[in-house]
């Protein structure tokens, strides 16, 4: 059955790449309207190509369409020429699937990948005609629900929802949607709904609390509105990872979108600990898929979809136990079906490179190592348990097995970084190319001479990380750093080996606030929004201008929210979250950072932090002395 | 049972072409060219096809798309060549990929070609189209009644005529790449002609047919694209001689 389109063909054949807006993919689900009672309108957003690329996107879409009487259909930013027609014509935004419009649905639920999408977010509620702030939402309205990882810090965004879901996905909604048809029934109207869901697990109505702020404009007290709603919110976790709902038939867009494959979450959570990385906190404890189940999804998945490449998914793929046999399955059965193997970045060694010359060109491929730090002592610092040892000798390795080209990655601004750790950048990628020179005899050096790219970008304090204290470079600062390597590459040896690219700083400020913010923030987002602000997240749309003048005209300081150091004692505006690990280990995390402590990974040494209380993982596996 | 990587390399298989007649309509005029490639890899996988792959580190498959079909109009005569090690046959074929495909594709035939046939895109000399003005967007000249006229106003237009009851013309015109003329460029024409513009998307057009010339470029012998190949039943895979690389 062909869904009627919402827009008409004049529209379609004047916007570009119209593909986005039609629905009707390969395993898009279609269900019958009679049967249906609860619909979802699952939005990511971002335009197409990017939101339908996105797995998270694709587990919960199935997990939703599995559900009985629960139609869950999709919903993407219109680019920016289709979202100029439908203002000046105002036609409602509408659902892929249908094709009907979101003020239709029961719930509009936003999943939040990164901050600078956060304007986006009003873009979809502005075009599908639901007011911005959910207190100004009438009872027909559909329920505006946020998740994802930006959900750790919901505060900056939370005017414009009624609910958040803070964890993972897989849990709870079963509940809700239970909740919802029971207060349908009931006819109990919207906010009793609301005020019924904070009862389930995970579920954040920030309307029912109340924030009070001191003199200095820090929080000084966070607290419900009312009796009966809970003062902490846990977050939720899967622990029966394997035998959790996992999408077998994901949708196959007809125009190429940035991951055009099948995608295998192999596990979830990282055992590393890196001080400065978000997601290594809040998705722990570490959980792995079974390495049977995985074989067989992937089987299924590319059987369902006919996709031509398969990619593994996860926060530190080398750190699966299973990895090598996963490996040699799909080496062996997908090669057979000419499908490629597409790698995620694994740890370089003699096993991995091993495993990647059978699958890539190595020529046409380069080799991507992530030590974060020019040097060793500020590799400490972010607990980076890669050392300059590690990368040489794989570098060494990767010369030999005929790779040419080495990436690698970095972070300027980090805490306690000096003028020195910043030119190591310089001198390890100069060593890089010295490895070469002194591993690969001349006369094999004509495949091409040795290329190492460094990529710097800028460090962003996020919340639930042991950095969630520390202040942040100035743009200013962000950019002489940038300068400092830049010139430092100049003088090394090898620099014609050497390209150096770096991020921008405007944006790393502005994510930095959105990052760690509190609800004040929502204004300023509303206001840059009414200046024409949205798809921040592309260069080419983002205008720092506009950004500046609503903070000033909201009378707030970017920087009290970015380049102030906090004090450990500060009520954070995410503190009201529990997201399984505690502050007391986060703080431990802090000062030993500032110490220059390593601390051993959960493999290896489990360091209590506050994770095991979900009952399974890493947490409750044996631990080894042996494993880095 | 599948053969070890070594020795499957020593070995080429003889390889049949195919030629896939399908539809596209509805919805699906609103995807491009290459989103119908690539529709077409992941089905043909998505099917079970035997299809025949380069080799290196990506393997594709070895395809042939007769003449690329503007955004916005529809077809009942597209084609689509490629190559399988071994055949199905033309029904099962065409209902496997029907089976796993989307509403607005639709595979009408399936027939295997001669080994020496040309490829889909190079066999392309003509194709038919009907035309119908959107409601409200005719010229204001009665465009019906001077019809004559068009044929000799662009090289390239090998037949005109108006379909009754329908109010449509149906229109016969050179396609490929030794002279590739468009069904709008003709209304355009034959406006301009009256002192008149085509409207913006004014035109509702479907692709009928793409032909292959059989005769010679004066005396044309146009046929459908698939009438050189031939309905089939299944054919087994035949490994050729072995060689060696
Ligand atoms: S409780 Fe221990 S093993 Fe579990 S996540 Fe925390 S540190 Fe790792």
């Amino acid at each position: 059955m062909m869904s009627k389109l919402a827009l008409s063909d004049d529209i379609l054949l004047r916007v570009e790449k119209p593909a986005r807006y039609i629905g009707g993919e390969v395993n898009a689900v279609i269900k019958n309207k009679a049967e249906v009672d609860v619909r979802i309108a699952f939005c990511f957003p971002d335009v197409y190509e990017i939101g339908m690329s996105h797995l998270g996107l694709q587990i919960l879409y199935d997990m939703f369409n599995r559900m009985e009487g629960v139609w869950c259909e999709r919903v993407y930013s219109p680019w920016v020429d289709l979202d100029a027609i439908m203002r000046k014509e105002n036609i409602p935004l509408f659902a892929l699937e249908s094709q009907d419009k979101i003020l239709d649905f029961d719930f509009l639920a936003v999943t939040l990948q990164y901050e600078m999408c956060y304007t986006n977010i009003l873009q979809i509620l502005d075009l599908s005609h639901i007011p911005l702030l959910a207190k100004e939402r009438g009872e027909d309205m559909p329920i505006v629900i946020g998740g994802g990882p930006c959900t750790y810090n919901p505060e900056p965004i939370a005017d414009f929802f009624d609910l958040f879901y803070i964890g993972e996905g897989e849990t709870r909604y079963g509940e809700l949607i239970a909740l919802y048809r029971q207060c349908k029934q009931e006819g109990a109207g919207r906010k009793e709904f609301l005020k019924r869901a904070v009862g389930i697990p995970g579920i954040y109505v920030p309307a029912f609390y109340e924030v009070s702020y001191g003199e200095d404009g820090t929080i000084a007290s966070f607290r419900p509105a009312f009796e009966g709603i809970p003062a902490t919110i846990r977050k939720e976790a899967e622990m029966e990872l394997s035998h959790a709902p996992y999408p077998l038939k994901p949708i196959v867009p007809f125009m190429r979108a940035t991951q055009d494959r099948v995608v295998l979450e192999i596990m979830r959570g990282c055992m590393r600990g890196c001080r400065f990385c978000q997601a290594g906190q809040i998705y722990r404890p570490v959980r792995e898929r079974d390495v049977d189940t995985l074989k067989s999804y992937a089987l299924e998945a590319l059987k369902n979809t006919g996709q031509e490449e398969i990619s593994l998914s996860s926060l530190s793929s080398s750190d699966y136990t299973k990895l090598p046999e996963l490996l040699d399955f799909l080496i062996e059965d997908c090669s057979q079906r000419h499908v490629n193997i597409s790698l995620p970045s694994l740890r370089i060694d003699a096993f991995s490179l091993d495993v990647m010359s059978k699958v890539q060109d190595v020529k046409k491929t380069s080799l991507t190592f992530a030590p974060e730090a020019g040097s060793q002592r500020l590799r400490n610092v972010i607990n980076k348990g890669l050392t300059e040892e590690d990368i040489l000798h794989g570098s060494a390795l990767a010369f030999q097995g005929g790779w040419r080209r080495v990436k690698l990655y970095f972070m300027l601004g980090l805490p306690t970084e000096t003028n020195e750790d910043i030119v190591k950048i310089a001198e390890l990628a100069d060593q890089i190319a010295a490895t070469f020179y002194a591993t690969v005899p001349k006369e094999e050096r004509k495949g091409g001479r040795v290329q190492i790219v460094v990529s710097t970008s800028f460090f962003v304090p996020k919340p639930f990380t042991p950095f969630q204290w520390a202040p942040q470079c100035t743009k200013e600062e962000f950019l002489e750093k940038a300068y400092t390597v830049r010139n430092a590459i100049k003088e090394q040896l090898n620099q014609k080996n050497i390209k150096y690219n770096w991020h921008e700083a405007d944006v790393s400020v502005l994510e930095g606030v959105l990052a760690r913010g509190d609800r004040r923030i929502s204004q300023v987002l509303l206001k840059v929004y009414q200046k024409g602000a949205f798809y921040d997240a592309w260069s080419e749309y983002f205008n720092n201008e506009k950004w500046m003048e609503a903070f000033a005209e909201c009378g707030i300081d970017p920087g009290f929210y970015t380049s102030r150091e906090r004090d450990t004692e500060e009520i954070l505006p995410w503190d009201f979250i529990d997201c399984g690990v505690t502050k007391a280990f986060l703080k431990k995390e802090w000062e030993r950072a500032q110490r220059e402590e390593v601390t051993p990974n959960c493999r290896k040494e489990c360091q209590g932090c506050g994770a095991a209380r979900f009952g399974g993982g890493i947490c409750y596996e044996a631990h080894h002395e042996d494993s880095d | 049972m599948a053969l070890p990587v070594s020795a499957a390399a020593s070995v080429t298989k003889r390889i049949m072409k195919i030629r896939i007649k399908f539809r596209k309509y509805g919805n699906l005029k609103f995807i491009g060219h290459l989103d119908v490639q690539r529709y077409f890899q992941k089905a043909v996988r998505r099917a079970g096809i035997d299809a025949a792959y380069s080799t290196g580190f990506s393997p594709h498959q070895i395809m042939s798309f007769a003449a690329p079909l503007g955004l916005g109009l529809e077809s009942n005569g597209e084609y689509m060549d490629m190559e399988v090690n071994s055949f199905l046959g033309s029904e099962e074929t065409a209902a496997r990929l029907n089976a796993c495909g989307v509403d607005g594709i639709e595979v009408l035939s399936v027939r295997v070609l001669p080994p020496d046939a040309r490829n889909a895109m190079a066999s392309v000399a003509a194709a038919a189209y009907t035309v119908r003005f959107r409601e409200g967007r005719e010229p204001d000249f009665n465009w019906k009644e001077h019809l004559k006229e068009c044929e000799d106003l662009l090289p390239g237009i090998y037949e005109l005529k108006l379909l009754l009851p329908e109010n449509a013309l149906y229109m016969l015109l050179e396609t490929g790449s030794a002279g590739n003329l468009k069904p709008a460029a003709v209304m355009e024409a034959y406006l301009a002609a009256h002192g008149e513009t085509l409207q913006e998307n004014a035109l509702l057009i479907t692709r009928e047919e793409t032909y292959l010339n059989m005769g010679t470029q004066e005396n044309r012998q146009l046929a459908p694209l698939d009438a050189i190949g031939k309905l089939s039943g299944p054919i087994q895979a035949k490994d050729g001689e072995s060689v060696h690389d």
